[in-house]
């Protein structure tokens, strides 16, 4: 009753938005915000000093520069396959297209642990790609990179197929008309009409691998300095039961996240308004 | 509509004739490109799914099939698979009934604080899965807020089943709602309100108007929901503790066993949860030609 008369903006004939939405609240306090605010609360028994200290101390800045870097090149090198990948789906047609197409969405169903292990086996010296390569992927920072790539894959593809499948084509024709090359078209048209799908879909992917666990300690090694992430760096502060350190760094992990998530949000508008501008 | 569009337009094109061959010819690219394109999509894909996924079975099966059914069926192994069964049959129901509640308030009704809710809804996405298991530490450990009192109850949540449960349900939080928010958007009220002018209870509209309308986005979002609960290692990997043969989930009994390099075990367990992801995808593949279809319908309805 409450709920209703104080937040409704129209009456409803229907019932239950009391229970429905109070439920809601409730479950999202208990799961989500009251959780999420302990993180916060907990760094507020640090010092700014302190709070400073272990967030920029050598070890912990390796691993930011490890972890931003590696997610965003994994992002970009997504981006480029995602759109070939997205293009290739909707535009022609070849043997096992739909099972290929399927197949995109495996590293959103496949546990990240078992990612892990497999990408390890495949890159270790006598694995199947490893024994062919003249550098070492697994244990090494290019290790987190594979593993990144991988899970970052279908973002780029899933958010540009539904955009490619709306192009009007009397666009293309239009430009072929007008006498433009098919290369013009597509820098011309076709990707200024794909760009912010495409951006969504990098953030969607470097978003994804900043906060990534699973899939990356098996193949990076973990090596301080050299290949160890940021979540790994959280797990191992708890384990030395230093609490307020390990949710120091969570915090900041935390803030770039949601201000991803702004970007991301933001992206999307943009992507919504220059689809619905065609 | 706008795919109705599209689909209404090649007929009048390809009426004069000559021009179609013309004009295809302009708007696709030679057939040299459209190789390179396929096979460089393919090779890409090859590289960074199709290897990955085969290696799992093939180191699974390298040993040979008692090594494989001995490494399944070790008491361990079971207790791994059996509390990832307990864990993900608690936590899929909880995030259905909210997803539920939360579409119809969000849908049905129009509210201050709507986009709010929306945002936070999604917020659990962007959390890496180890901060995920984090706060739930801070909150029930022996050093959390809750901790002393849990020990004075001897109560235990974290490094036990339930903490094991929350940090499920946290990460597995989003699913089901995103699946119903959008589909249910787009079916609009006037039905329910039919069926409250005839007469019908609040129950009875949900179970015989609405949820007739969503099943198999429903069904989508526990599908990925299940996908991702069985799945989930960071989260769960920091309130475990590790306990063998007691706090260990199947992702976390795969790292336990592949660091004491029983590489086949480890991998013959990770071959059950990989036959679980392409399952999960077969099913997600056949609803989604269902909910395409229910779309489509709906967008029918409205124009």
């Amino acid at each position: 009753m409450i709920l209703s008369r104080a937040l409704l903006k129209r009456h409803s004939v229907l019932p239950g938005f009391d229970l429905a939405l109070g439920f809601a609240l409730l479950y999202i306090s208990l799961i989500v915000l009251i959780p999420l605010s302990a993180a916060f609360l907990k760094t507020f028994t640090l010092t700014w000093q302190q709070f400073v200290d272990a967030t920029t101390s050598p070890r912990v800045v390796a691993s930011y520069r490890l972890t931003f870097g590696a997610s965003f090149l994994a992002a970009l090198l997504n981006a480029f396959f995602g759109l070939i990948v997205a293009w290739v789906l909707v535009r022609y047609s070849f043997p096992a297209k739909r099972l290929i197409d399927a197949l995109v969405d495996l590293p959103f169903a496949l546990p990240t642990a078992v990612a892990g292990i497999a990408l390890t086996a495949i890159y270790a010296e006598n694995g199947w790609i490893g024994q062919w390569l003249p550098f070492k992927v697994s244990f090494t920072p290019l290790g987190v990179w594979v593993a990144l790539v991988f899970i970052g894959l279908p973002f780029v593809v899933r958010t540009l197929q539904p955009v490619l499948e709306d192009v009007n084509r009397e666009l293309e024709e239009a430009a072929a008309t007008l006498g433009a090359s098919r290369w013009q078209t597509f820098t011309k048209v076709l990707f200024p009409i794909v760009m912010p799908a495409l951006m969504t879909g990098l953030a969607l992917a470097f978003a994804r691998a900043l906060g990534e666990y699973g899939s990356v300690i098996f193949i990076a090694g973990n090596m301080p300095m050299i290949s160890e992430i940021t979540p790994l760096l959280i797990i191992t502060k708890l384990e030395q039961y230093d609490y307020a350190g390990a949710t120091a760094i969570a915090v900041v992990m935390l803030v770039a996240a949601f201000v991803l998530l702004l970007v991301i949000n933001t992206l999307q508008a943009w992507a919504r308004k220059r689809q619905g501008g065609l | 509509m706008s795919s109705t569009a599209v689909a209404a337009t090649p007929p009048t094109v390809a009426a004069p004739g000559v021009a179609p061959r013309v004009l295809r010819s302009a708007i696709t690219e030679p057939v040299w490109v459209q190789r390179v394109l396929i096979g460089s999509a393919l090779a890409f894909m090859t590289l960074f799914l199709f290897v990955p996924l085969a290696t799992v079975f093939f180191e699974a099966f390298k040993k040979g099939v008692d090594v494989y059914l001995a490494a399944i069926t070790e008491p361990d192994a079971l207790s791994a698979v059996k509390l990832t069964l307990v864990a993900t049959a608690i936590s899929v129901p909880m995030n259905l009934a909210f997803g539920v509640a939360a579409a119809w308030a969000i849908t049905k009704f129009d509210f201050r604080g709507k986009n709010v809710l929306l945002t936070l809804i999604d917020l659990p996405f962007s959390v890496s899965p180890v901060i995920a298991g984090l706060i739930f530490v801070l909150v029930f450990g022996l050093q959390g807020w809750y901790g002393e009192w849990l020990r004075d109850h001897d109560l235990k949540i974290i490094f036990a089943v339930p903490g094991i449960v929350l940090a499920t349900v946290f990460v597995t939080f989003p699913f089901i709602a995103r699946e119903l928010i959008p589909l249910m958007q787009a079916q609009g009220i006037e039905q329910e309100e039919a069926a409250r002018v005839l007469g019908a209870g609040g129950w009875q509209i949900f179970w015989r108007v609405t949820l007739p309308n969503i099943k198999w986005a429903l069904l989508y979002g526990v599908i990925l929901c299940n996908a991702r609960a069985m799945g989930e290692f960071g989260a769960v990997s920091v309130v475990s503790g590790h306990i063998r043969g007691q706090t260990n989930t199947m992702p976390l009994h795969i790292e336990i066993v592949y660091n004491e390099y029983q590489f086949a075990a480890a991998f013959a367990v990770a071959s059950l949860l990989a036959a679980l992801a392409l399952v999960t995808l077969v099913l997600k593949y056949v609803i989604e030609q269902r909910v395409k279809h229910q779309k489509r319908a709906v967008g029918d309805r409205t124009e």
